[in-house]
């Protein structure tokens, strides 16, 4: 039976307290949303809010801004910028949030701020943005270039006190939700999200930008970006960021004195990864380098997305599956030691690239083996022909071109019966398999490699509870 | 080279390129799409074993000297190789992609890549200079298993010498590989980095004699025959000779296949007319076919014996030719040549059906094709006199034996390779004959000087 057709309800509503929007997706403060002409544009795109390109302090900013971090003929896996907040003047930008506010009333509009470390600019800019009509604000301490030079961004972020001071100074004066906008480039992003906590916060959003540097021009031997001969570390983000992004989030969402109504930001660009960070807790997501490639057209696929998977596993809510996951991650002593998995190789799939073999002979366990028609060989590893024997083989056998019509016709019927060659199909040696997933990573062919159960008879078990809960015995000792 | 070549720009038009090259950036997608394999099956069923992944990882990353050195590792002739090499029956053929439900990789276009980058940077094949030791060969014939047993002979420091018979080295590299595939110019181009290695060309030299191969038995230690298949067959009907085509004229007649590539080729023929009939189906006839079309011939017939599914041209060789608008007469024979009333060919035919592996001819289908110029197209005869006179060199239904594994004819001091070993195959293959015959010369030297040493 199918599942009853329904449309899912994305919508947000009284996120962090108060805001909400059509849907859960918005537009990180970025150049995405560097005017109020762009955010109506994104806003009729389909885009649920849009935090504005951070107001603040006065900067002139250098060109080039940006680059990219391509992989395997991809244009931008990773993205980093150095641009600074906004450079237009506080009044030009205040003025647009109220135009836009008075025309796009359901949608979210959340002024990114960011001044200079005192009480009085703090609660003077709160007050404008606020009487602009912003839904809420979001307090940039996390840029990591340029502004963090100047005391400001990043240079609050890092230091718990700095962010709950300002958050007090903020709280103090704000109306709105208030959201606290984390920096990762610190050790633990869980100490200056409970400093923001402490200081009244009313959401966070993480992560802002990684530190970074996106690589260096060989032949001019001058990193990237590349301003006038010289560079500057920068932040990065774009898909590539996006696994540390989640690994925050849940520390966060998973941590009583941090946890607070987040929004999720940190290589966001599909449904699929909206989800994942919803599932980790968030009440919204925040999207910049996705929008950046390919426009503000990509929330489309996004909502739609969202609602057919919602659909599809009977989730009518966002709130139906918000936070889900959380507490499927644990620490590492609590996982069971006992349950094995091992790969299985389907031969009606199997494309013979053979990359499962090498990359278990090189890169893993040594158990999958080339030798389905040689017959197999279980034992230890030096009984089995190592790859290298297989390339030699190769190398020195003498192959012709198939010129005739009859070659050719006996070539295709030296076959097996698979659409692999036997000789190619590789076999899993499941007694040794360590069911570590290397080979199912690699294979290209999807559900070619799967990792199946196979029961050990015995009973759960974790390393805690196997040790008495006793700690790590690599643990340095101090004499 | 003592022979220059001047490339006719009137051919160089008609001839444009069948497979333009692919972009650098092109390249750069296209070689991030291979997946890498293990053992790589492309890898496997090249005759000279090139290691493609290894070569378009390099591509990928940038590393395109390093692309192309590990090409010419294997392949001396990987230029040509990536523009004649029937890939849809070799390394694309393999390609994992096809159970992928992908297009195959480009294999051809990206190792032309490579090559045609490392042409451009005018790098030498030699990084350095190979250890001379003291080694003499000789090669006779300048085509693909010469060139090839020469360079790797030369990469392990002998004196290699090949000896060529006509004005241009190279062989049907040269003279003979359609010029949409094989510019001429590609072919000489290849022949120069083998002679910048310091192999010695010798070209107008005709080796024919007992005496001839005597002399050389006594100046070069190893003799490497590689000198391919002799001229096409001949109809053997009626009218044949007689009106063999008049160059003078340059208006009809009977000219073969080969003939006909190489005048084109070498500019000596710039145009043909009218009507043009191919007899044969196989790759060379299809050769033939498209360069008569494109000399500017009205009408190509190609007249087969058998029927279309009998065609022995690879099957992408005979779309080619149905897309360039060459049309088919099937179990057709030739049986006379005559010249028409208004000076023209007639071409008498008859039906044929095939009995098993018999063909009969069927009464009252004759048929006469008036046409302008016929170009036989039955394969190559071998050089049975030439071989008769190599000493000790034993001969099977008109091919040298050897030694598959290291080339060597019955004579322990003469190896072979190439056309005239195999009956006729591909570059790559008689670039893999030769590749091994200089390894199997090497070894056989060994072993002579360490038993001079016992």
């Amino acid at each position: 039976m199918s599942n009853p057709v329904y449309t899912p309800d994305i919508s947000v509503r009284g996120f962090a307290g108060g805001i909400s929007s059509p849907n859960p997706f918005w537009l990180a403060s970025a150049p995405p949303t560097n005017c109020g002409e762009q955010i109506m544009r994104a806003f009729d795109a389909g885009w649920g809010g849009a935090v504005w390109k951070t107001i603040g302090a006065p900067v002139t900013n250098v060109s080039s801004r940006y680059s990219s971090i391509d992989w395997m003929g991809q244009r931008m896996m990773g993205f980093n910028n150095i641009e600074l907040i906004s450079d237009r003047p506080i009044e030009t930008n205040l003025l647009e949030i109220t135009e836009v506010k008075k025309r796009y009333p359901k949608h979210a509009v959340i002024a990114s701020l960011m001044v200079e470390s005192t009480r009085e600019a703090w609660h003077d800019i709160v007050a404008r943005s606020e009487d602009a009509g912003a839904d809420g604000l979001e307090l940039n301490f996390g840029c990591p270039h340029g502004m963090s030079e100047r005391g400001m961004g990043s240079a609050v972020g890092q230091v718990p006190e700095y962010a709950q001071m300002i958050t007090e100074w903020v709280k103090e004066k704000a109306r709105t939700p208030v959201l606290v906008k984390l920096t990762p480039n610190v050790s633990d992003i869980r100490t200056v999200a409970r400093a923001a906590k402490r200081g009244g916060a009313d959401g966070l959003s993480a992560i802002n930008t990684i530190n970074s540097i996106t690589g260096i021009d060989l032949d001019t031997l001058i990193p990237r970006p590349n301003v006038d001969g010289r560079s500057s570390h920068g932040g990065y983000c774009g898909p590539a960021v996006k696994p540390i992004a989640l690994n925050m989030v849940q520390q966060v969402m998973s941590d009583a004195e941090s946890a607070l109504p987040m929004s999720g930001i940190g290589g966001i660009g599909t449904w699929g990864d909206a989800a994942e960070f919803i599932l980790l807790g968030c009440g919204t997501v925040q999207v910049c380098t996705a929008a950046m490639h390919y426009g503000y057209r990509i929330v489309e696929d996004m909502a739609d997305g969202l609602q057919n998977w919602m659909r599809g596993k009977g989730f009518r809510t966002l709130e139906d599956f918000r936070g889900l996951s959380v507490n499927r991650v644990t620490e590492w002593k609590h996982l069971n030691l006992n349950y094995k998995i091992v790969a299985h190789i389907d031969e009606q799939k199997c494309i013979g690239c053979d990359l499962c073999h090498i990359a278990c002979w090189d890169g893993a366990h040594q158990c999958i083996h080339l030798d389905r028609v040689s017959g197999p060989v279980d034992g230890h590893v030096e009984v089995h022909a190592i790859p290298a024997s297989f390339e030699t083989a190769s190398r020195e056998s003498i192959a012709v071109t198939p010129v005739t019509r009859r070659e050719r016709v006996v070539d295709a019927a030296a076959h097996g019966p698979y659409p692999t060659p036997l000789a190619r199909i590789p076999r899993v040696d499941e007694t040794e398999c360590v069911g570590c997933n290397l080979c199912s990573c690699v294979c290209p062919v999807q559900d070619c490699i799967t990792m199946v159960e196979v029961s050990t008879g015995l009973p759960a078990e974790t390393w805690d509870e196997r040790t008495g809960g006793a700690t790590c015995a690599t643990e340095p000792q101090i004499i | 080279m003592s022979s220059t070549f001047t490339e006719d720009p009137e051919i160089r038009k008609r001839f444009a390129e069948l497979h333009p090259p692919l972009t650098a950036q092109a390249a750069v997608v296209e070689s991030n799409r291979c997946l890498h394999c293990f053992d790589a099956p492309c890898m496997v069923v090249c005759p000279t074993h090139i290691d493609v992944p290894g070569f378009i990882k390099r591509i990928a990353s940038g590393n395109l000297r390093g692309s192309a050195r590990k090409i010419l590792e294997a392949n001396i002739l990987a230029g040509s190789c990536s523009r004649v090499c029937p890939v849809e029956v070799l390394c694309e053929g393999a390609c994992v992609m096809h159970r992928y439900d992908r297009p195959p990789i480009q294999i051809a276009q990206l190792q032309r890549h490579a090559m045609d980058e490392f042409h451009r940077s005018k790098e030498p094949l030699l990084p350095e200079a190979p250890q001379e030791r003291d080694l003499k060969v000789v090669c006779i014939g300048s085509g693909p298993a010469s060139l090839a047993c020469a360079a790797e002979l030369r990469r392990h420091g002998a004196q290699v010498k090949v000896i060529e018979r006509r004005a241009l080295p190279g062989g049907l590299n040269t003279y003979g590989v359609a010029e949409y595939k094989l510019p001429t110019a590609e072919s000489l181009r290849e022949v120069e980095l083998i002679r910048q290695m310091g192999v010695e060309f010798k070209q107008n030299t005709v080796i024919a004699t007992a005496a001839d191969l005597e002399r050389l038995q006594s100046d070069f230690d190893f003799i490497f025959l590689g000198v391919g298949l002799g001229a096409m067959q001949r109809l053997n009907i009626p009218g044949e000779d007689a009106h063999s085509f008049q160059r003078a004229n340059q208006t009809s007649g009977v000219l073969n296949a080969l003939e006909l590539i190489a005048a084109y080729k070498t500019g000596h023929i710039k145009i043909l007319h009218g009507s043009v009939v191919i007899i044969g189906a196989g790759n060379t006839a299809i050769d033939a076919a498209v360069a008569a079309r494109r000399l500017g011939a009205s009408i190509v017939t190609m007249l087969y014996r058998r029927g279309e599914t009998d065609v022995s041209a690879f099957d992408f060789e005979y779309a080619h030719a149905r897309h360039e608008g060459i049309r088919f007469a099937w179990y057709r024979a030739p049986v006379a040549i005559r010249t028409s009333e208004d000076d023209r060919l007639l071409l008498e035919t008859i039906g044929v059906r095939a009995n098993g592996d018999l063909l009969e001819e069927i009464e009252g289908s004759e048929e006469t094709i008036l046409c302008d110029t016929v170009i036989p197209a039955i394969g190559q005869s071998p050089l049975t006199e030439l071989l008769s006179n190599f000493g000790r060199v034993t001969i099977d239904g008109g091919r040298i034996v050897i030694d598959r594994a290291t080339g060597q004819t019955t004579n322990p001091l003469i190896f072979a390779g190439g056309d005239c070993t195999n009956g006729g195959r591909e570059v790559v293959d008689a670039v893999a004959d030769g590749k091994r015959a200089a390894l199997g010369i090497l070894a056989a030297a060994e072993e002579k000087s360490e038993a001079a040493i016992v």
